[in-house]
């Protein structure tokens, strides 16, 4: 066993780990952080996405070790300071991108990754950088939506939206 | 003006916040202390003699806590099969056993041998490894027909062969069909294959054993999409659990498609041996394990054969299908092929004369069984391929055909023993005409000619029949059980409800519209109703979510429920304000006596029920709390009318979606965002069906297909922007919200139209002799067809 030290979401942490131990094994059951999921042992469906030092990987081909030092960003750690949630975030919600929410941590990561470097995406590049992020149940047609509304762009006509209630 | 609360509202779902969050509680998310975990041995090969199983290098590795082989679950019952056929000659279905862990024989790639229990997973799973197999490979059998030839080797051994059943539907219908075949005018056929297809909800299988040796109370955390269903089943005929000492719970779980519906050997294993080790034993499925071990969908082989008079009108129909079975008869398994397949042979169309013929065969593959639509999307599918195929031979066009043989007076009772309730096919063609923009067609398809592609127009329509189903008649129809649904609602003193329901949410987002209809009914904020499913501990005994169901059964059984807290707490306001209940009127969530400007508001009733102070103990019990269970009349027939545009390369046989859209009739709607988003995920899974995806297994049985990497998943750039509509709506009669269900049209409706549109486009393109291209599209087997 070897000591990992890390910045996630903004807080130091440590942990004893082997050296096979993988980025996603070490949040899930080292730190707790069960948001980020393991849809897949291919490294193809995107659900464990995280940021490390700002850039998206899949934390299940990441090993902790390589993490030594780095600042890690999980999916708990995108609301805003205040607990609200973000633009992508709400984006999200108000335009249904996600059904059964097993593969939007990752959705939400690898978008977030996608408006940082192009921050208003077309269509077409939006499709192209979810190409490693698997969803089952949306179609997709709600989660490149989201993302373009998160980015200030008009989507009102690609179909129905929620309406706040309450 | 669109509604912004209640039924008809597009509410934002309450779920989302928690999965935006990571907040979400899936069963892999759960660990419970001093839990050990589970890694399985399994066979390598599709077809073997299981001549032993030695564990002692393994055990003695470290963290291993013990290895369980299938001489430690003697005693233990097998997986239960949840519906018997009975075939064409009046004869039950040939049904083997299908032990917890293999005996005597491996049956296909996956089946599982040992247990490996150790401190940590990655202990079990090197364990594991170390287990050696003594399996002397036995010849498999993998395609249908082979397996039915003489000779031909016995999945079961104890078995007369590897026929299942062979049902006939309506049987006395044989010789009128056959009659009307020698004498029809046309008579357009079609051979084709529904490929087989892996279910992939995104979060893998886990099962996680649990019990308390001081109560001898045992607990399963499944990912489930019926958690009562998977208590009955292996408590009572696997572990010999009864049900008050066994809970099961399917927290949030991460997509189902029809695959967590089953009870599955690793549920019975975890409970098993965390019962024998007296703590917790997890097992957390991998990716690759579920490609071998979840049961599969569809995997038809048809001969469908269409009658048609000089005027194009539909005499009758006639087909044979082979069914697989795969290795073992998954729970449901036995119904798919025949009841929710041969009674959706007419479609939406009046063809008076149908006979279905379906052989069920067991090979050495995974067990197939639901898979969204379910036996719909492979009746529709040959019925809307073989109908554009005889628009094609007569010269009419399609739409038109389908026109002239549209089902037009409700109710309609079909010549398949089902009676449709309502329907306006032609209202929803219209839509899709209008919202697909038929009329431009030409000007994208001399576009898309100018860039060198060709293009083709598909369009199809689906009926399906949900809300499964009327107890008494799935029971006549060999179902071995009720297939009802049950709620509770309870209002707290303070005034705020709290609904259980034996429906599963598995990405359904039943938080949210289930609380839209009871807040909706009584006149309350969405916010004072909380939903509960997934524990049978606090829940009441129900059914589970599948077939498309949960609001149309599911939610007929709160509003039943909820209609008996609105008449007790109606009489509790007649009390308080001294007036008979009769002239009690209950609207936004207060009682006013009619004609007065007396009222109470909800909050006054709820307190007194609970504080009896002033209060009509000698008529009525204090509390208000109600159960309800409902059972279904008849299923709902959602229907609707699909198009698809497909561009072709026809320099390397590569189709694109360019514009897909949907009309779809589900009666009434109660959250319309998410109606959308449930038509959206359908119609990605059955472009999947039609371009991307398929099982493959070589010929030594094994899984070509068994990652991602192999198997083609729809991914964001395989899809286009979606038109959906759903405001044709014709309400179910019988059900109290007038509702259909909208879960699966999507993966029904979708690949016809794909498979269409890529004929019409080799069509156009002169490439007259393409009828037909079997599933997936893939570019190979396009360019193929292009070249003759």
């Amino acid at each position: 066993m070897t000591k990992v030290t890390m910045t996630v979401n903004g807080k130091a942490v440590s942990g004893e780990v082997e050296g096979r131990t993988l980025l996603s094994q070490f949040l899930r059951d080292g730190l707790g952080l069960t948001g980020t999921h393991v849809g897949c042992d291919t490294s193809q469906c995107g659900a464990c996405v995280v940021h490390v030092n700002g850039q998206d990987v899949k934390s299940c081909t990441t090993l902790a070790l390589e993490c030594e030092g780095a600042e890690v960003r999980t999916i708990e750690g995108m609301a805003n300071p205040d607990g609200s949630l973000s633009v992508i975030q709400q984006a999200f919600q108000d335009h249904h991108g996600l059904q059964c929410g097993f593969c939007t941590p990752g959705m939400v990561m690898t978008a977030s990754a996608l408006l940082a470097q192009n921050p208003t995406p077309s269509e077409a590049e939006i499709r192209h950088y979810l190409e490693g992020n698997i969803c089952r149940c949306t179609g997709y047609h709600n989660i490149v939506k989201a993302i373009m509304a998160a980015s200030g762009q008009d989507v009102s006509h690609l179909g129905s939206d929620a309406i706040a209630a309450e | 003006m669109p509604k912004d609360h209640g039924i008809g509202a597009s509410s934002k779902r309450r779920e989302d916040v928690r999965f935006l969050t990571g907040r979400g509680r899936y069963t892999d998310d759960i660990n419970l202390p001093g839990q050990a975990h589970a890694c399985f041995v399994r066979s390598q090969v599709a077809h073997g003699r299981l001549n032993g199983v030695n564990t002692a290098d393994a055990a003695a590795m470290p963290g291993v806590i013990r290895i369980f082989t299938a001489a430690d679950f003697e005693g233990v019952g097998g997986l239960p099969c949840g519906w018997q056929v009975t075939d064409r000659h009046g004869a039950p279905m040939q049904e083997p056993g299908h032990p917890v862990l293999a005996t005597g024989k491996v049956r296909h790639v996956g089946d599982p041998i040992a247990l490996v229990v150790a401190e940590t997973y990655d202990q079990a799973r090197d364990a594991a490894e170390a287990v050696v197999v003594d399996i002397e490979e036995l010849e498999p059998v993998l395609d249908m027909k082979a397996a039915l030839a003489d000779g031909a080797p016995k999945v079961h051994d104890d078995l007369t062969s590897n026929l299942c059943y062979d049902w006939g539907f309506v049987e006395e219908n044989r010789e009128a069909v056959n009659k009307a075949f020698e004498a029809a005018h046309h008579v357009t056929t079609l051979d084709l294959v529904n490929q087989r297809l892996i279910p992939n909800a995104m979060e893998p299988r886990v099962a996680i054993g649990d019990y308390n040796f001081a109560t001898d109370d045992s607990t399963l955390y499944t990912t489930s999409q019926n958690p009562h269903v998977i208590r009955l089943l292996m408590g009572a005929f696997v572990l010999g659990i009864p049900e008050h000492k066994l809970r099961v719970v399917a927290p949030d779980v991460g997509g189902g498609f029809g695959s967590k519906i089953f009870h599955y050997a690793e549920e019975a294993a975890v409970t098993f041996a965390a019962r024998q080790l007296r703590r917790p034993v997890k097992w957390t499925c991998t990716r690759s394990e579920s490609f071998i071990t979840d049961a599969q969908g569809r995997d038809h082989v048809t001969k469908i054969e269409l009658a048609l008079d000089a005027e194009g009108h539909f005499q009758a129909l006639r087909t044979e299908t082979y069914a697989n079975m795969g290795a073992y008869l998954s729970t449901f398994a036995p119904s798919i092929p025949t009841w929710l397949h041969g009674t959706l042979m007419a479609g939406n169309y009046k063809t008076p004369l149908i006979y279905v013929n379906v052989k069920a065969v067991f090979t050495n593959t995974v067990p197939v069984d639901a898979y969204r639509g379910a036996g719909r999307p492979e009746a529709t599918f040959q019925l809307e391929r073989v109908i554009d195929k005889a628009a094609r031979e007569i010269g009419m066009d399609p739409v038109e055909l389908r026109r002239k043989n549209f089902i037009t007076q409700f109710p309609y009772a079909t010549p398949v023993a089902v009676e449709y309730d309502t329907g306006d096919y032609n209202a929803t063609m219209d839509k899709l005409l209008e919202i697909a923009d038929v009329a431009g067609f030409e000007a994208r398809l001399a576009e898309s000619k100018a860039r060198g592609k060709l293009r083709g127009l598909g369009v199809n329509c689906y009926i399906e029949a949900c809300g499964i189903a009327p107890s008494h008649l799935v029971g006549q129809l060999g179902a071995r059980a009720g297939l009802y649904e049950s709620a509770t609602v309870r209002v707290n003193a303070t005034g705020g409800l709290v609904v259980m329901t034996g429906s599963h949410s598995h990405g359904q987002g039943h938080e949210t519209t289930f609380a839209q209809v009871v807040a909706d009914m009584i006149g309350l904020p969405e916010n004072m109703v909380e939903i509960v499913h997934g524990d049978t501990a606090n829940t009441p005994m129900g059914m589970g979510t599948y077939g498309s169901r949960s609001l149309a059964v599911g939610g007929s059984a709160m509003v039943k429920a909820t209609n008996k807290i609105i008449a007790k707490a109606r009489k509790i306001a007649a009390h308080l304000m001294e007036a008979s209940p009769d002239d009690i009127e209950l609207k936004d969530g207060r009682f006013t006596v009619a004609g007065t400007d007396k009222s109470v508001a909800w909050g006054d009733v709820t307190l007194a029920a609970y504080v009896p102070h002033n209060y009509p103990l000698e008529d009525l019990e204090p509390g208000l709390e109600e159960t309800a269970f409902y059972d279904p009349n008849n299923f709902t027939y959602p229907a609707g009318a699909y198009a698809c545009e497909v561009e072709v390369d026809p320099e390397t046989g590569r189709v694109t979606v360019e514009r897909f859209a949907a009309a779809d009739d589900f009666g009434n709607v109660v959250n319309p965002m998410i109606v959308d988003g449930q038509v959206h995920g359908g119609i990605a899974q059955g472009i999947g069906q039609a371009l991307l995806e398929s099982a493959a297994y070589d010929e030594y049985g094994q899984l070509l297909t068994g990652s991602y990497m192999d198997y083609a998943m729809p991914r964001a750039d395989d899809v286009p922007f979606y038109t959906v509509d759903h405001s044709c709506q014709t309400p179910c009669t019988h059900n109290p919200l007038g509702v259909k269900g909208c879960g699966e049209a999507g993966a029904i409706g979708s690949p016809p139209a794909v498979v269409n549109a890529v004929v019409d486009a080799l069509q156009r393109a002169g490439h007259t002799g393409v009828t037909h291209i079997d599933m997936p599209l893939t570019p190979s087997r396009v360019w193929a067809a292009m070249q003759g």
